[in-house]
């Protein structure tokens, strides 16, 4: 397992890795903690005019201290727009304005399919989770979602208790026949490795290790026969600019990323 | 040209225009959320209230598990940034102490029932829920076949509450409204709603209004009450009046997690307090001060002109 042996926490590592798949792209629906400090690292670093935007209606944030909630007042001064959220909702998200969501849930399968809503059964849940929030319609209409979540055997699972944000399908044909804006997720960053989608089973495939990371540490943490690139890569480490930015200016107190 | 005022306090506001049974919107997407009207609720112990939000946050916590309501319709609950609404779930997970009915929905699909509520539409269509299983246990999210040819469309029907409360900056007397920041979906519930209660930081004069009527979200036609009280939302915030108390949404987290420090918090914070400004006073004129926002942020302004 990667840790702080290596010079860097695997939260360091996710936000790292996000942050350098944002290099191109021009804007991102940001939620609050690892993917607001991914999407702000990728924003010094890889892409520097990555426009941010949040579900509580703010296009072009530039906030000036890391935000609890994704409705932060620190959002709102300096943004380029401030709108009501049938705007944000409609016109920016659901015209196709967004280029990248991000997502994660306590439960994920083999198609990237996500389960926020409850374990257990709905009526009568063990525990209740918070549902939805705008993840259904981000999994549908962003261009392309970044899925960013811990890996473990309970959230990795072979069948999701609920499938609150569609992902994948296993029949190609169908999925192509959707015709939603978004393509779905794209990758998925996890504090041990990084995986892409086969193109011939919409399934969810390894193709990077984060450093110190094995095999064996991915399958005893993963409900399924997880598939493995066959040009499978070790994620390079994140460099001391990188650390530097997360721990001196986006995350001094280690909030999220230690 | 000026009408009758419709400024009230709180209590009065509370006592006439909600009811046993009504559906509530305390609406507010982190900004603005009048956690003083939901204490206020509590202590004149309403009961079997259907409540709305987007976000139930802490206030729908305290409400819940004071027992005012007996059914919650919403999109995402939890406490922002921080993790679950303990009282909440003791509900729905384990009927304790009473069973609570849910209704839910992603946030475009809430947003797009208070905007069909508002524009007294009978549906309103959003590309969302396919391939989702939160259709299968809402049977109000259907799906219809667009009569233009372009296959079929999620759709969910208008939600009209009988009472909004919105909390906002400022209002004149006659409930013209003005927000500045995240608007959420204040306007829309606000005209959706049968009746509506505006609560602000400041009652202002309707020249304050009409010289920035761009700014103006909600007019007082559609507006009961008129509340004036600072302070109203914390540990909601206020832009450019208050911050957000990231510090009690932190601690609410262990309050709620017990349903016996839950219970002494209720009694101590709002049973016990006759009025929002007993809790102002409780917690002292230092603990405010340190909430105020740290500089300045002035919008530019813009000339209008005159059209004589």
């Amino acid at each position: 397992m990667s840790g702080d042996e290596q010079g860097f926490t695997p939260n360091e590592m996710m936000i790292t890795q996000s942050a350098r798949w944002l290099e191109g792209e021009k804007i991102c629906f940001v939620g609050v903690g690892m993917p607001n400090i991914a999407v702000n690292l990728a924003k010094r670093t890889v892409s520097p005019d990555i426009q941010m935007v949040y579900e509580a209606g703010v296009f072009g944030a530039e906030p000036a201290r890391l935000p609890l909630s994704i409705g932060d007042p620190t959002l709102v001064t300096g943004a380029i727009a401030v709108m009501s959220q049938f705007d944000l909702f409609a016109f920016y998200l659901q015209a196709g304005l967004i280029d990248v969501g991000f997502l994660q849930g306590a439960e994920i399968d083999r198609y990237g399919n996500l389960n926020t809503t409850v374990i257990g059964s709905y009526e009568s849940p063990k525990v209740r989770l918070p549902g939805s929030g705008g993840a259904c319609e981000i999994a549908i209409n962003a261009r392309r979602v970044f899925v960013i979540m811990p890996q473990k055997q309970r959230s990795f699972v072979e069948k999701i208790a609920f499938q609150t944000s569609p992902g994948h399908l296993a029949d190609r044909e169908a999925e192509a026949a959707r015709d939603w804006i978004g393509e779905g997720p794209y990758v998925v960053i996890t504090d041990l490795g990084e995986y892409r989608f086969d193109e011939d089973s919409g399934e969810m495939m390894l193709v990077s290790m984060h450093p110190g990371v094995t095999l064996e540490d991915i399958r005893a943490n993963t409900g399924w026969e997880m598939k493995v690139a066959p040009d499978l890569q070790i994620t390079p480490a994140p460099s001391a600019d990188e650390l530097r930015l997360i721990r001196e200016e986006l995350d001094p107190e280690g909030i999220y990323s230690r | 040209m000026s009408g009758v005022s419709k400024v009230a306090t709180m209590h009065d506001a509370v006592a006439a225009l909600v009811r046993d049974g009504d559906t509530v919107a305390i609406e507010g997407f982190t900004h603005l959320i009048c956690f003083a009207a939901g204490h206020e609720i509590i202590r004149q112990r309403r009961k079997d209230l259907t409540l709305a939000r987007m976000t139930p946050d802490v206030v729908y916590d305290q409400m819940i598990g004071a027992g005012v309501a007996s059914k919650l319709i919403f999109s995402w609950l939890g406490n922002p940034g921080v993790g679950s609404l303990h009282a909440i779930r003791r509900r729905i997970e384990k009927s304790n102490p009473a069973p609570l009915e849910i209704e839910e929905y992603s946030h475009f699909g809430m947003v797009s029932r208070y905007t069909a509520g508002a524009a007294r539409l009978p549906f309103f269509p959003l590309r969302s829920y396919e391939d989702s299983d939160i259709p299968r246990v809402n049977d109000k999210i259907r799906r219809v076949d667009s009569p233009y040819g372009d296959g079929p469309i999620a759709v969910v029907p208008p939600l009209n509450p009988d009472v909004a409360i919105i909390h906002a900056q400022r209002a004149d007397e006659e409930g013209n409204t003005q927000i500045w920041g995240l608007l959420g979906s204040q306007k829309e519930v606000a005209f959706a709603s049968e009746r509506v209660i505006v609560v602000v930081e400041e009652v202002v004069d309707a020249s304050v209004v009409r010289a920035d009527p761009n700014r103006t979200v909600i007019p007082g036609i559609k507006v009961d009450a008129v509340v004036e009280q600072p302070l109203a939302c914390h540990p909601s915030y206020v832009q450019g009046y208050y911050d957000r108390d990231n510090r009690f949404y932190l601690a609410w987290d262990a309050i709620a997690r017990d349903a016996e420090v839950f219970d002494q918090w209720l009694k101590d914070w709002v049973y016990d307090l006759t009025t929002h400004e007993d809790y102002i006073e409780k917690f002292g004129d230092a603990y405010w001060d340190a909430l105020r926002p740290t500089g300045e942020a002035l919008s530019g302004s813009v000339d209008y002109g005159q059209y004589a």
